[in-house]
């Protein structure tokens, strides 16, 4: 075990793209070319200037970042502290998950791809990759678990309406996992004019660390912010939810290195983490290799994947990404977790006194707040990834149990 | 020397290597169709570990084995099944799989236990190049046993050329660039097969992915030293009543010139 160590760049993966023992690039030699080339070329066309003039304005103007940082007033009070919301929900398409996308397809552009497909558990980030395709005029599959298509009809509709083939993935437990199985199979069968948008910080080296750069624009937006706002760039405490983790390491990332900060990652506990019925991966899992990486897996004595369970379909992956399954080990990050009903709970509650109605992954980081101990002087900023219209099925069923 | 240079000394064209799945279709199945292939012709057995997540597989492998991890099948399991196999299988045997599973049970331990049983050579479709160099490689070679790299036809041919050097017993020549069990376009595997031929390679090659009858094991076999069938095998064992009759009807099949 690592402890934390002020020598530790926790925003540089080695150049295999490990974070300590976690990362790597464990694919077949079928997607090597791919990888490979991804590998070599990201981060001299993430420098180049024109890109990021073009990824600016997009973000600007097309993202309408920056998002506001919000005091939340009545939060604040009911904890005892000082609460910020990062309005991540704010975004076109209503969570984070487009500030990677645009980024990717800019890339994908200038590598002449000509396809685009993406995996996608609550349909956030399908809706986010449908949409930059439609804006670049790029063909776009987006594979999803059957079941998540049940639960996210909406996000669905919007897909298809953005012109997007969704394809439903029937394998395993038909959910995040089987979806990006199937995604990454397709671009086996079909690597030359195809890029994968990967939407989280998981996957084969260079993934996670382009997806966390990109979402970065988060947390270089908190410093300045909060430096307008309070006088300081560094709050106490940045709170997150983490499935495969990339709000969380957007929202992390330009505090990764200041010792100062705690950062807070909150996992789908489920029915309870100790339920069966889970998905909180650093409690349940052991280190493993799944989709392309070395991280921390939930999975059986001998080694099988196991299907977790999360009320929330963008929470619902075993695994988690290398940086986080690092920062768990070195302790750099506390890791928590709340249950299926303390997300739904919460979200009601923050609708009712913030006038926001937030998604039900992002509910999962309010409802650790009562739990954290917070002192009066702290100053706290929760990551508000995404909003809630897409859970409305789920709010409506259980505003009928309510009654 | 092992059983798979021994074999390509012997004969080095026309080369069949048959896949199937440990525990599949039953659990305790696994002896039986290794002999079954045994007899019907099958020079080189791959025998496959299965996982919950095999990303280089189509669906006809994932689903078999689906089955045989709910039939009870592990690591554990194969071992012991496969303790007293060389009573009854002279031929070489492989193990194909995916790192997850084998790191839970313990890399070294796994190389080991392998070799004990008789095992000749791993197929990891997941261990990359540069895992392999880094730590994976040493152990595999210190328990002697053979390691065969996967090359495509996107592969360059520098990599061609180390992923052969690091090989021993064969090179594995995925047909195209694709997951098992897709139908392929034969005239443009012909170019890549007499492309890696003229390359004059220290292993012998056998193509994998998307063989799956006469005709397409001989278009293969004009420029390599033989081929893989897997997808095709395990569909008719799905569908066979018995094992051994399936997989004598399936190999006359194929090995009939």
């Amino acid at each position: 075990m690592h402890s934390f160590n002020k020598a530790i760049n926790y925003q540089a993966p080695s150049a295999e793209g490990y974070y300590g023992d976690f990362g790597g690039a464990y694919i077949p030699e079928m997607l090597y070319s791919n990888v490979e080339t991804l590998k070599t070329q990201y981060l001299q066309i993430m420098k180049d200037a024109d890109f990021q003039k073009e990824f600016h304005a997009l973000l600007k103007d097309y993202v309408g970042r920056p998002t506001p940082l919000f005091y939340a007033e009545r939060l604040s009070k009911e904890i005892g502290t000082n609460i910020y919301l990062k309005r991540e929900d704010l975004c076109h398409t209503g969570a984070h998950k487009i500030n990677n996308t645009i980024g990717q397809i800019l890339l994908a552009d200038k590598l002449g791809k000509k396809k685009i497909i993406a995996e996608t558990g609550a349909g956030q980030h399908g809706v986010a990759t449908a949409t930059v395709c439609a804006l670049k005029g790029l063909e776009c599959v987006v594979y999803m678990g059957e079941k998540d298509i049940e639960r996210q009809a909406p996000n669905v509709a919007r897909m298809k309406m953005l012109g997007a083939k969704v394809v439903p993935a029937t394998s395993g437990s038909k959910t995040l996992k089987d979806a990006t199985n199937e995604a990454i199979r397709a671009w086996i069968n079909e690597p030359n004019e195809t890029h994968y948008i990967i939407g989280s910080v998981v996957g084969p080296h260079p993934y996670p660390d382009m997806v966390a750069r990109f979402q970065s624009v988060i947390s270089d937006e908190i410093r300045k912010q909060l430096k307008d706002k309070t006088g300081t760039e560094l709050p106490t405490h940045v709170v997150a939810c983490v499935g495969g983790g990339s709000n969380a390491a957007g929202a992390f990332y330009h505090f990764l290195n200041e010792q100062t900060v705690e950062l807070v990652a909150v996992e789908a506990a489920g029915r309870g983490v100790y339920s069966g019925m889970s998905a909180a991966t650093t409690q349940l899992g052991k280190p493993g290799i799944l989709h392309g990486s070395k991280s921390i897996l939930m999975q059986t004595a001998d080694g099988q994947v196991v299907e977790p369970h999360s009320i929330s379909a963008g929470l619902d992956y075993p695994g988690i990404g290398p940086l986080h399954a690092f920062l768990y080990e070195s302790k750099r990050g506390t890791f928590t977790s709340a249950t299926d009903e303390e997300a739904l709970q919460w979200a009601f509650h923050l609708s009712e006194i913030e006038g926001i109605i937030p998604a039900l992954e992002t509910a999962h980081a309010f409802a650790i707040l009562p739990k954290m101990n917070f002192k009066p002087t702290d100053i706290v900023v929760v990551c508000l990834s995404g909003r809630g219209d897409k859970d409305l099925a789920t709010y409506m069923q259980a505003m009928d149990f309510k009654k | 020397m092992s059983r798979l240079s021994d074999l390509f000394k012997k004969q080095n064209e026309r080369i069949l290597n048959v896949y199937c799945t440990a525990g599949f279709p039953q659990l305790n199945s696994t002896l039986q169709v290794m002999e079954s292939l045994q007899a019907s012709g099958t020079h080189i057995i791959e025998l496959g570990m299965p996982y919950s997540d095999p990303l280089a597989d189509g669906e006809v492998i994932q689903s078999s084995g689906n089955i045989a991890i709910a039939n009870g099948m592990t690591i554990d399991v194969l071992f012991d099944q496969l303790a007293k196999m060389r009573d009854r299988i002279h031929i070489p045997v492989v193990l194909m799989g995916y790192m997850n599973p084998i790191i839970q049970y313990g890399f070294e331990s796994f190389c080991k236990k392998a070799k004990e049983v008789g095992v000749d050579g791993l197929i990891l479709p997941d261990l990359p190049l540069f895992e392999f160099e880094h730590f994976y490689g040493k152990i595999i070679n210190e328990y002697g046993l053979d390691f065969i790299f996967l090359v495509t036809p996107e592969t360059p041919e520098d990599r061609v050329r180390k992923l052969d050097a690091l090989s021993t017993g064969f090179l594995y020549a995925v047909s195209s660039s694709a997951t098992t069990g897709k139908d392929k376009d034969f005239s443009k595997v012909a170019l890549y097969l007499q492309k890696l031929h003229n390359m004059q390679l220290k292993n012998p090659v056998l193509v994998g992915f998307g063989i799956k009858d006469k005709d397409t094991f001989n278009a293969v076999c004009a420029y390599s030293n033989g081929a893989i069938i897997g997808s095709a095998y395990i569909n008719a064992l799905a569908k066979g009543a018995d094992i051994h009759e399936t997989t004598d009807q399936f190999l006359k099949a194929v090995l009939n010139k």
